[in-house]
């Protein structure tokens, strides 16, 4: 069976530009129906209710294998809430890709909006390109931000990366902005390129792994470096996740940063060469 | 450590190599076991750690567990890709090797310098491991879930203990056995130390007494109201001439090793090559039989007969 594949309508004036609604669009709300039935269902489609088929050309029939071609910055909530098979986005996706997902995976070989991975709680997502701001926290008023699975960034992530970030990996290859770990609960955030500033604000526990030291705030304290054997066992688990992370030396040696002591102090910061 | 029967039991003849097989078997426990990997920096220090986990337990009598070291991991076989060792420990009931893991855990494997401790089986009951030793972190300890195990790193003294949160528990066989009756005291103990060479190259077994070998096998009951186990005098040579002994003249010592393993089939495959050492040894170095310990098979689910399991007919 040939994967379930949606291929955005090339489209004219203002509506070539308008918000599509994906969420309805997964191996859950599919399974069992043809693509002419799934042409016919509604979708969210510039603040109206359209067709599916008036947006996407939709062929192949296997709803475990979703393929998304051509997509733009504007089709938001790709794979939300899905359960289980693979999602693969040809072109760019737009904000809360991968909204609390419970299980499979998601492949983004352009670039996703903000809210990438938000609550979300099992599964993985890799994004080829970059990610905007806020990526694995929780939706704007919402207290615990990604729970579970992991979220791989090839490219560089927004701010506010891994804000209440209560459990799960984030990987980012490239730099993060402004605000990173802020007021992290739990977790493993790595990021192998530069941080913005205030990284770790508020940051209760968890680990926020980097190669170079960033500009901690003072509440921050050198614990001094150490072997810590947990971290090839961490690394090890980034086999999965591919390059650059699966290709790394494996060391265990890291400088480790305590903090933020204005919030109990029992994160880390751990600065590995 | 078992009553064993007279000899009018071990009647049907096996002969390897000039060594007897008593026509006779070894009575087995349900037990429940589990394995334990325990990591350091290097093997020395990860064979400190796991020497002292499975310290005083040689019988579930008095000790809570049998345990034993099963082998030596390289680095490739770790989680942490350290050197390390695998340690099994038995217990005749799920609460007693609970307990006895999480005081062993805290007691010779979290103080032994740079040691880290893993879940050696996959599936089984959760048991914990370092579930509620992370509370010695006062605090400070930091939980990381990795896939889908969890792990916790407690700051010490030395730096970290890292430790996986649990280890699986699953039914287990205790209680297999084999008797050594040789010429002299040194051939039997020659002989026995050949068995458990051989032995300790298999998998999901470990021999729990003193380097694998017990020389105080016991019966059950006495003649003192306080002991419920004494010494099994039907298989002590300095005294054959006044008891109703099971040795038969020429016979100067007996040694036995003890079993205990994940399945009823890694307990007969243990015996099954510890006897074969020994009969490789045979009667010209002084191994004249070899016989079994039970119950007369009234108190154990297993029964490994050695004329079965050596290839001859039960």
């Amino acid at each position: 069976m040939s994967a379930l594949t949606f291929a955005l309508k090339t489209g004219a004036g203002a509506e070539a530009a308008a918000d599509i609604d994906c969420s309805g669009l997964t191996a859950d709300a599919l399974a069992g129906l043809s693509a002419t039935d799934i042409a016919s269902l509604p979708i969210l489609f510039g603040g109206r209710t359209a067709h599916v088929g008036d947006v996407f050309d939709v062929s192949g029939a296997d709803s475990t294998q979703i393929s998304f071609k051509g997509t733009t910055a504007r089709c938001h909530r790709i794979g939300a809430g899905a359960t289980g098979g693979s999602i693969r986005v040809e072109g760019d996706a737009g904000d809360h890709l991968g909204l609390q997902l419970k299980g499979g995976e998601i492949t983004v070989t352009g670039n996703a909006g903000d809210f990438v991975a938000c609550e979300m709680k099992k599964g993985r997502i890799v994004v080829h390109g970059n990610v905007g701001d806020c990526a694995g926290a929780p939706l704007p008023g919402n207290k615990k931000g990604m729970s579970g699975g992991m979220l791989v960034v090839h490219g560089n992530a927004g701010e506010r990366l891994a804000d209440q970030l209560r459990r799960g990996q984030i990987l980012v290859a490239g730099n993060a902005g402004a605000y990173a770990a802020s007021r992290m609960i739990a977790g493993t955030v790595v990021v192998l390129g530069t941080l913005g500033a205030h990284c770790g604000h508020a940051m209760r526990r968890g680990s926020l792994i980097v190669r170079q030291r960033p500009a901690l705030p003072a509440t921050f304290a050198d614990c001094g470096t150490h072997t810590l054997a947990f971290l090839p066992l961490l690394m090890a688990s980034w086999k999965e996740a591919g390059a650059p992370f699966a290709t790394l030396p494996v060391n265990p040696r890291a400088q480790r940063w305590m903090g933020d002591t204005g919030n109990g102090g029992k994160a880390e910061v751990l600065v590995w060469a | 450590m078992s009553d064993t029967p007279p000899a009018s039991q071990t009647s049907r003849q096996m002969v390897i190599n000039g060594t007897s097989i008593d026509d006779t078997f070894a009575e087995g426990f349900g037990m429940r076991g589990t394995r334990i990997l325990i990591t350091a920096q290097n093997h020395r220090w990860a064979y400190n750690a796991a020497n002292a986990m499975t310290g005083f337990a040689t019988s579930v009598i008095a000790c809570g567990v049998e345990a034993g070291i099963e082998r030596e991991l390289s680095p490739d076989e770790t989680p942490d890709g350290r050197p390390g060792y695998s340690v099994l420990l038995f217990a005749a009931a799920s609460a007693v090797l609970i307990k006895q893991v999480e005081t062993r855990m805290g007691q010779c494997v979290l103080t032994s310098p740079t040691s880290a401790a893993f879940s050696g089986i996959d599936g089984g009951d959760r048991i914990n491991l370092g579930k509620n030793l992370r509370f010695f972190g006062d605090g400070f300890q930091q939980s990381k879930k990795i896939g889908s195990r969890r792990y916790w790193r407690i700051p010490v003294m030395d730096g970290e203990f890292l430790v996986e949160e649990t280890t699986g528990m699953v039914r287990a066989v205790g209680g297999g056995n084999f008797l050594v009756l040789a010429d002299s005291q040194p051939q039997a103990l020659a002989a026995c130390e050949a068995a458990i060479d051989a032995m300790k190259k298999l998998p999901n077994v470990v021999m729990p007494f003193p380097g694998g070998v017990v020389r105080s096998g016991s019966k059950v009951g006495s003649k003192y109201k306080a002991l419920m186990a004494s010494t099994n005098d039907a298989f002590c040579p300095t005294i054959r001439g006044i008891t109703r002994s099971d040795i038969s003249p020429g016979i100067e010592s007996v040694m036995e090793i003890v079993i205990d393993g994940l399945t009823e089939a890694d307990v007969r495959e243990a015996t099954r090559v510890g006897v074969q050492a020994c009969c490789d040894i045979g009667a010209a170095g002084g191994i004249r039989r070899i016989s079994a310990g039970n119950y007369g098979g009234k108190l154990g689910q297993f029964q490994f007969h050695l004329h079965d399991i050596m290839g001859g007919a039960k």
